[in-house]
């Protein structure tokens, strides 16, 4: 029934996330939805793991299950070998400076009636820090971090920021607790392309300086290859994949990972737009398929796939796919080749 | 006045002149839109592409004079024949309706929620082309197929609540569709969509707008939209067109600095993982203090002092224009 998570990063030690066979669901207007349906990775210390998926697939509901934010039906949260869904209270606070989530909407996150300089040393009150010296020092070794000058942003209010400079303030906010793992929930999603590239950098630039482990969820696979070194593609509540991102994007061996690859717009006029056979769009999270939840959008789906579901398999060195008939190079590989 | 359309070939359907947008806030005007010209022959596509604020949404906007209310319009609009400036009310509505069609991002903007998605399109193409009710119910069925919605005598009698958001944008194309317009602007009608959904949306209009020999103008952020898409791309910063080009030119030989810069940004697909983006360095400008000379200015590697003092005006020849002191070479300016 509980499958372990299995171990495809490069270190051999433990990892410094372990996901097992979580699921999270909650009723809505009488129905279940199933939002998180047994998912399982890992992920090692100082790896970015890439998170992709069309919106309601519950890649936003399992960062928040992740933080222990959303209550989880089953399933484990290691981190760092503790199991997150078994502690409470003072003990899950004291965690959570090790863990910090960045959302997508940077000025909806930020508290309209406090200074910038509140709301980056506000973590730091919480998780009990007392010394004002300490948080003067802190708050502006972040802002610099982030590339804002202390002097110039402290005494400002969020509205007076564009959603770039906003973005910047909620990353030195999640930074000051000096984290280990940093989920970002779509962070350039909002963003104008000229400014997503700036925060794109920043993030990597910041795990490199503070040795941060991230999870990077996104809807956009082009950002996500930009920062990833693997990705794990969910639909409807399930991964369908995870492989090495370079890999992914060569060979995709799931036919969902393939449609999503060949879904996106190129910025080459000179690119053919490829033919499209009749896409579909993703059913209900509250009565999803039977078997393969993809298979009511799959062109290669058989009779198999609607009475056993297909499970994540290794189909090359470190690809695992849940597919009966996963995709192995050749033609339909190629077609979604980019 | 089709038959005086005919003898005048030339004579484009949409002629966009020197139109400028002001909108008052608390901070003083703000120009969105500043002194814009662009022309449109029938049947063609242009793509309209700027960050947020650069004005493509007020400058489609005031085609077809949909601004708010305080807003100050300035300039003209020449559309199939019609000074827009001079009609009345009514007769902007019914040209709203026929032959000019809107297709927004948030596609609950165009339907009514407490109308089956039936009655909206019956109502239009009664109100429009008079159609009898049983003509128009036969012609709403075959439009929502046309536009991908599968079993459409049925989803008539459905409300909008009932459909996914890539429905409803397909129902939003085919009331937009109904009364078989001349133009169509899409104002980023893909942005709230998945990119799977986006997909097909796209190739809806692309389809829809080849066989139905309509124009269309498609508004976006995304360069990667209209790449494959328009004939030609207008590229808006700060209320201005800096750089207008046949799409296949714009992207291989660009010449604004901007259009560098924007198409250097996007993540590139076939690069490896952590390759650092070329990032734009700076902000856009606030438009309620508009600088002297060019806005892109204090961001663009090559601005000198000329640049900081003038504000370069549109020019190049033929199809290609650029609002820049500094042009990149036409014959380096290859995408990096």
């Amino acid at each position: 029934m509980m499958e372990p998570a299995k171990d495809s990063t490069e270190t051999g030690g433990e990892p410094l996330l372990r996901v097992e066979d979580l699921v999270v669901e909650y009723r809505l207007a009488g129905k279940v939805v199933h939002a998180v349906s047994g998912v399982s990775f890992v992920l090692a210390r100082g790896e970015t793991l890439g998170l992709v998926g069309e919106s309601g697939c519950g890649k936003s509901t399992l960062a928040r299950a992740l933080l222990q934010l959303t209550p989880a039906r089953s399933g484990r949260v290691l981190f760092d070998g503790i199991d997150l869904t078994t502690v409470a209270g003072a003990a899950l606070r004291a965690l959570r400076r090790r863990l910090q989530i960045i959302f997508q909407d940077p000025i909806a996150s930020l508290n309209p009636r406090r200074r910038v300089a509140d709301l980056i040393a506000e973590p730091l009150r919480i998780a009990g820090v007392r010394d004002e010296a300490e948080h003067e020092r802190r708050m502006i070794e972040v802002l610099e971090a982030v590339g804002l000058d202390p002097s110039q942003v402290r005494g400002r209010f969020a509205h007076e920021f564009s959603g770039g400079q906003c973005q910047r303030i909620c990353i030195a906010r999640a930074l000051i607790l000096e984290p280990e793992l940093i989920v970002c929930d779509e962070p350039v999603s909002a963003l104008d392309v000229s400014i997503r590239a700036q925060i794109l950098n920043l993030l990597e630039a910041m795990k490199a300086r503070y040795g941060l482990t991230l999870l990077f969820i996104a809807h956009d696979l082009a950002v996500v290859k930009a920062v990833s070194d693997r990705v794990a593609v969910m639909y409807l509540g399930k991964l369908c994949e995870v492989a090495p991102t370079e890999h992914l994007f060569r060979n995709p061996g799931h036919p969902y990972t393939a449609l999503l690859l060949q879904a996106i717009p190129r910025p080459d006029p000179a690119a053919p737009i490829p033919e499209r056979v009749a896409l579909g769009e993703p059913p209900s999270p509250m009565a999803p398929p039977s078997g393969c939840r993809f298979r009511t959008r799959c062109q290669r789906a058989a009779a198999r796939c609607s009475e056993e579901e297909p499970q994540l398999t290794e189909i090359a060195p470190k690809q695992l796919v849940a597919c009966h008939f996963p995709l192995r190079g050749g033609v339909e590989a190629s077609l979604a080749e980019r | 006045m089709g038959a005086a359309t005919q003898a005048r070939p030339a004579r484009p359907l949409l002629a966009i002149e020197g139109v400028s947008v002001e909108l008052p806030t608390p901070r003083g005007a703000l120009r969105a839109v500043a002194g814009v010209s662009l022309e449109l022959a029938a049947g063609r596509t242009l793509g309209i592409v700027g960050e947020s604020g650069s004005g493509k949404t007020m400058l489609s906007r005031a085609v077809a004079r949909l601004l708010p209310r305080r807003a100050k319009l300035t300039g003209a609009v020449h559309f199939d024949g019609h000074n827009l400036a001079e009609l009345d009310a009514e007769a902007l509505r019914r040209l709203r309706g026929r032959s000019l069609a809107f297709v927004f991002q948030d596609p609950m903007t165009s339907l009514n929620p407490v109308l089956t998605i039936g009655a909206q399109i019956i109502e239009t193409l009664r109100e429009h082309l008079g159609l009898d009710r049983s003509a128009a119910v036969r012609r709403a069925i075959e439009l929502l197929g046309q536009v991908g919605i599968p079993s459409p005598d049925q989803r008539l009698r459905q409300y909008p609540h009932q459909f996914s958001g890539g429905m409803r944008q397909r129902v939003a194309i085919a009331i937009a569709l109904s009364c078989e317009p001349k133009l169509l602007i899409a104002d980023e009608p893909t942005t709230a969509l998945d990119v799977t959904v986006q997909a097909q949306i796209l190739d809806l209009l692309a389809r829809e707008q080849r066989r139905r020999g309509m124009a269309m103008i498609l508004i976006t952020h995304d360069l990667g939209v209209v790449a494959g898409r328009t004939d030609e791309v207008a590229v808006m910063y700060a209320g201005r067109v800096v750089e207008r080009a046949p799409t296949h030119i714009l992207f291989k030989a660009m010449r604004m600095p901007y259009t560098q810069a924007l198409i250097a940004a996007i993540p590139k697909l076939d690069a490896p993982p952590h390759t650092p983006l070329k990032a734009i360095s700076g902000l856009p400008p606030d438009l309620t203090r508009p600088s002297e000379g060019c806005a892109f200015a204090p961001r663009c590697p090559y601005a000198s002092g000329r640049c900081r003092q003038s504000p370069p005006p549109l020019t190049g020849s033929g199809a290609q224009q650029f609002a820049c002191w500094h042009p990149l070479e036409p014959a380096v300016a290859t995408a990096p």
